[in-house]
C-alpha cells in the first residue's frame, strides 16, 4: 500500500470524508449554505469554543485534562462585566479578567505538576470552585450594556468580512500548529503525554512544561470568555455553563487518545469543521440544541467504538486464520509423520 | 509489637478522620450558630445526603475498577421524570412496582454504559461524557417541555418524604435517608465480603494483574456500571419522591456532587481503595460544610459552588499527602526488618 492510500485511511481522512459528506448534505438542504455569511456565522457561532479547543489538544496529548476551561471562560466574563458595572475602564477590565485566567491556570498546574495530583480532579474542583467565584462576584444579576466599540468587537466584521475572533483563532491556529508539530516544545509535549517517566529519566523538565500548558489554558480560555462577553453583549453567572464537553469532544474527535500521546491538530481541525457543520445542518433542519448535543454526544462515543470494533473484528479474524492454519499444519505434519 | 498497625490500615484512618471532621464541624457550628443542631437542620440535611449519597454509593462501584460515571446525572433526571410520569398515567401502580421501574429503567441506562466501556473498550470518561448528553436529550424529547407537578403523583409518593420512620429525640429519621443507608449497609457488605467486592478493588488497583489472574475484567466492569445505573434510578426515584415537581433539567449537576462526594470520602480516583461508608461520609460532610459556613459566616448562598471546590481540591490533596505519609510510616517496621535482616 502506497503512503498517500494510507493515508486517505487514516483517522485524519475518515474525518475529511465526513465532513465532505456532511458539507454536501447541508448544500443539498440549503443554497444559503454555502454562502461566505454562513460559513463566517458557523465559526461564529462556536469560536469561543474552538479557540480554547486548540489549547485543550496540547492539554490532552499531555496526558493531562482541563475540566475547569468552561469556568474559566464564565469567571472572565464575569470578571469584565462586574469591573465595567463598578465603574472601571474596559481595558483595564479586560486585562484584569485575562491575568484572573491565566492566574487559575496557574492554580490547576501547581497542584498537577508540582503536588502530584490527578488532573481531572484538581479541575473538577476548578470547575466547581471558579464558577463559585464567578457567581459570588455577579450573584444572579445579568450584566449588559457594554460600550459600543466592545460588543462591536465581537458582533461586528473587523477586516473585510471577518471579525476579531475569527482572526484571532486563525493566528492562534497557525501559532499551535507551528509550537506542537514543528518546535521541540511540541515534541517534549508528545513526549511526557506518551511517557512521563522516561522523559523525567531523559532530563525533561515536566512540571514547568505541565505548568506552562495550564497557565496557557487558563490565559486562553479567559480569552475566549471575554470574546464571549464582547458577543453576547451581556454576562450571566452560568455564561459558558457546559462547554466543556464540547470543547473535549472536538479534540476527542479529532483522534487525540485520552490517554495522551498521540493525535495531533490537523486532526482536531478537520473535527472542528465536521462538528459546526453538522450542528449548521441539524439547525437549518430546525433541529433543537439538545438534541444537536446529544447527536455529538453519540459522534464522540461512535468516534472511538467503531475503530475498537473494526480493530477487535480483525483481531479475531487474524487469530481464527492463525488457528486454521495451524490446524491445516497440524494435520500435514500427522500425515507425514 | 505493633499489633495495632496490622488491626488498622491506613485507609481505615481515612473514615476515621471523616468522622472526626464531621464531629468537629458539628461541634463549632453547634457552638456558633444558635439553634443549628436542631432537627431541622439535620432535617435539611438528611433528605439532601439522601439522593447525593444513594447516587455516590453507585459511583464508589464504579470508581474503584478505575472508571467514571458522569451519566448519572442524566440517569436520576430522566428516572425521576419517567417513574413520575408513569405514576401520574396509572395512579393505581403499587409502590413496589414503582421502585422497580425505577431501578430498571437505571440499570437499563448503566447497561448501556457498561456494555460500550467494558466490551468497546471506550474510555469511560468519553462514553459517560456522551450518554450525560445523549439520556439528557432522550429526556427533553420524552418530556417535550411539559412538568410533572406534586398534585399528579399519587398521594403516598410525596408523603415518603415527609414521613417519620423512626425518632431519636427530635431527630426524625425519614424513609428517604433510611433506604440511603440501608443501600449503604449492603455495598459496605458487598464490597468487604463478597467475590465480586473483592475483584471491584482487584481491577482498580491494577487492571493487568487483575487480567493475568484470570478476573473477569469486562463482565465485574460491565457490572459496576450496570449497578451504579441501578443505584443512580434508585435515586431518581428519591428524587421524584423529595421534590415531586419535575422537569427535563432534573438531576443536573448531581454527577459532579457525587463525584465530589466520593473524592472527599477518600476513593481514589485511580482506583483500587475507597469505601461507599466514605462517600457516604463524604456527602454528609460536604453538605454539613455547606450548610454551616453559610449561616456562620453569614456569607450569600452564592460562595456555595467556590467552597466545595476548595473542599474537594483539600481533601484530594491531604488524602493523597497525608496517606502517602502513613504509608510510609505502615511501612517502616516491615522495612526496617528487612534491613536488619540483609545485614
Amino acid at each position: 500500500m502506497n503512503a498517500k492510500l494510507r493515508r486517505l485511511l487514516s483517522w485524519e481522512g475518515l474525518l475529511l470524508a465526513i465532513f465532505v459528506l456532511v458539507a454536501a448534505v447541508n448544500a443539498n438542504l440549503a443554497p444559503a449554505y454555502l454562502s461566505l455569511n454562513n460559513q463566517i456565522n458557523l465559526f461564529q457561532l462556536s469560536i469561543e469554543k474552538i479557540i480554547v479547543a486548540l489549547v485543550m489538544t496540547f492539554i490532552i496529548i499531555n496526558g493531562e485534562i482541563d475540566l475547569s476551561v468552561a469556568s474559566v471562560m464564565g469567571l472572565a466574563a464575569c470578571i469584565v462585566a462586574v469591573l465595567f458595572d463598578r465603574g472601571a475602564p474596559m481595558e483595564l477590565a479586560i486585562v484584569v479578567a485575562l491575568l484572573a485566567g491565566a492566574l487559575c491556570g496557574a492554580f490547576n498546574g501547581f497542584w498537577v505538576a508540582y503536588v502530584g495530583l490527578p488532573s481531572l480532579a484538581v479541575t473538577l474542583a476548578g470547575m466547581i470552585g471558579f464558577r463559585g467565584v464567578a457567581r459570588i462576584l455577579i450573584e444572579d444579576r445579568s450584566i449588559g450594556g457594554f460600550p459600543a466599540w466592545f460588543t462591536a468587537l465581537g458582533q461586528q466584521p473587523l477586516l473585510g468580512p471577518f471579525p476579531l475572533s475569527l482572526i484571532l483563532f486563525a493566528l492562534l491556529f497557525a501559532l499551535a500548529l507551528v509550537v506542537l508539530q514543528y518546535s521541540g516544545v511540541g515534541r517534549l509535549v508528545y513526549v511526557i503525554g506518551h511517557n512521563a517517566a522516561v522523559a523525567r529519566y531523559s532530563g525533561v523538565d515536566v512540571p514547568r512544561l505541565k505548568l506552562g500548558l495550564f497557565i496557557a489554558s487558563g490565559l486562553v480560555a479567559a480569552l475566549a470568555g471575554v470574546l464571549l462577553a464582547a458577543r453576547l453583549g451581556a454576562v450571566r453567572g452560568n455564561t459558558a455553563d457546559g462547554f466543556e464537553l464540547d470543547i473535549i469532544t472536538m479534540v476527542l474527535l479529532g483522534g487525540v487518545s485520552i490517554f495522551g500521546g498521540t493525535g495531533n491538530l490537523a486532526g482536531v481541525g478537520l473535527s472542528i469543521l465536521v462538528i459546526l457543520n453538522l450542528r449548521n445542518g441539524m439547525s437549518l433542519l430546525n433541529v433543537t440544541g439538545n438534541v444537536q448535543t446529544g447527536v455529538v454526544g453519540m459522534l464522540l462515543i461512535l468516534s472511538v467504538l467503531l475503530p475498537n470494533l473494526a480493530q477487535m473484528a480483525r483481531e479475531r479474524w487474524q487469530r481464527r486464520a492463525v488457528q486454521r492454519k495451524e490446524v491445516q499444519t497440524g494435520v500435514e505434519t500427522s500425515v507425514s509423520s | 509489637m505493633h499489633t495495632w498497625r496490622q488491626r488498622i490500615r491506613p485507609e481505615q484512618i481515612r473514615e476515621l478522620s471523616l468522622i472526626g471532621l464531621i464531629v468537629i464541624a458539628l461541634l463549632i457550628f453547634g457552638w456558633q450558630i444558635e439553634n443549628f443542631l436542631s432537627a431541622r437542620t439535620f432535617n435539611r440535611i438528611t433528605s439532601s445526603v439522601a439522593i447525593v449519597g444513594m447516587v455516590a454509593i453507585g459511583q464508589t462501584l464504579v470508581v474503584l475498577t478505575r472508571n467514571i460515571d458522569l451519566s448519572v446525572g442524566s440517569i436520576v433526571g430522566f428516572t425521576a421524570y419517567f417513574v413520575g410520569s408513569q405514576l401520574a398515567a396509572n395512579p393505581g401502580l403499587p409502590p413496589v412496582a414503582a421502585i422497580v421501574l425505577a431501578v430498571l429503567t437505571g440499570g437499563a441506562l448503566g447497561l448501556v454504559n457498561g456494555l460500550i466501556v467494558a466490551y468497546g473498550r471506550v474510555p469511560a470518561i468519553i462514553t459517560t461524557l456522551g450518554t450525560l448528553a445523549i439520556y439528557r436529550m432522550l429526556l427533553i424529547n420524552y418530556a417535550n417541555a411539559r412538568t410533572i407537578t406534586v398534585d399528579s403523583l399519587p398521594s403516598w409518593v410525596v408523603e415518603l418524604s415527609r414521613q417519620t420512620l423512626f425518632a431519636i429525640g427530635d431527630f426524625a429519621v425519614r424513609p428517604l435517608f433510611a433506604i440511603t443507608i440501608a443501600a449503604m449497609v449492603v455495598f459496605q457488605f458487598v464490597l468487604a465480603y463478597t467475590v465480586f467486592g473483592r475483584r471491584l478493588y482487584a481491577i482498580g488497583s491494577n487492571p493487568e494483574a487483575a487480567r493475568f489472574a484470570g478476573l473477569p475484567a469486562q463482565r465485574t466492569v460491565l457490572a459496576a456500571f450496570v449497578l451504579c445505573g441501578m443505584l443512580a434510578g434508585m435515586a431518581g426515584f428519591l428524587f421524584l419522591a423529595r421534590f415531586g415537581n419535575i422537569t427535563a433539567v432534573a438531576g443536573q449537576g448531581i454527577e459532579l456532587e457525587s463525584v465530589a462526594a466520593v473524592v472527599v470520602g477518600g476513593v481514589n480516583t485511580f482506583g483500587g481503595s475507597g469505601t461507599v461508608l466514605g462517600a457516604l461520609l463524604g456527602a454528609f460532610l460536604i453538605d454539613l460544610l455547606g450548610q454551616g459556613l453559610l449561616r456562620w459566616l453569614g456569607i450569600s448562598e452564592f460562595w456555595r459552588d467556590a467552597l466545595l471546590g476548595l473542599l474537594i481540591l483539600l481533601a484530594v490533596a491531604s488524602d493523597s499527602v497525608i496517606l502517602g505519609w502513613l504509608r510510609r510510616v505502615w511501612a517502616a517496621p516491615a522495612l526496617r526488618a528487612e534491613v536488619s535482616n540483609e545485614r
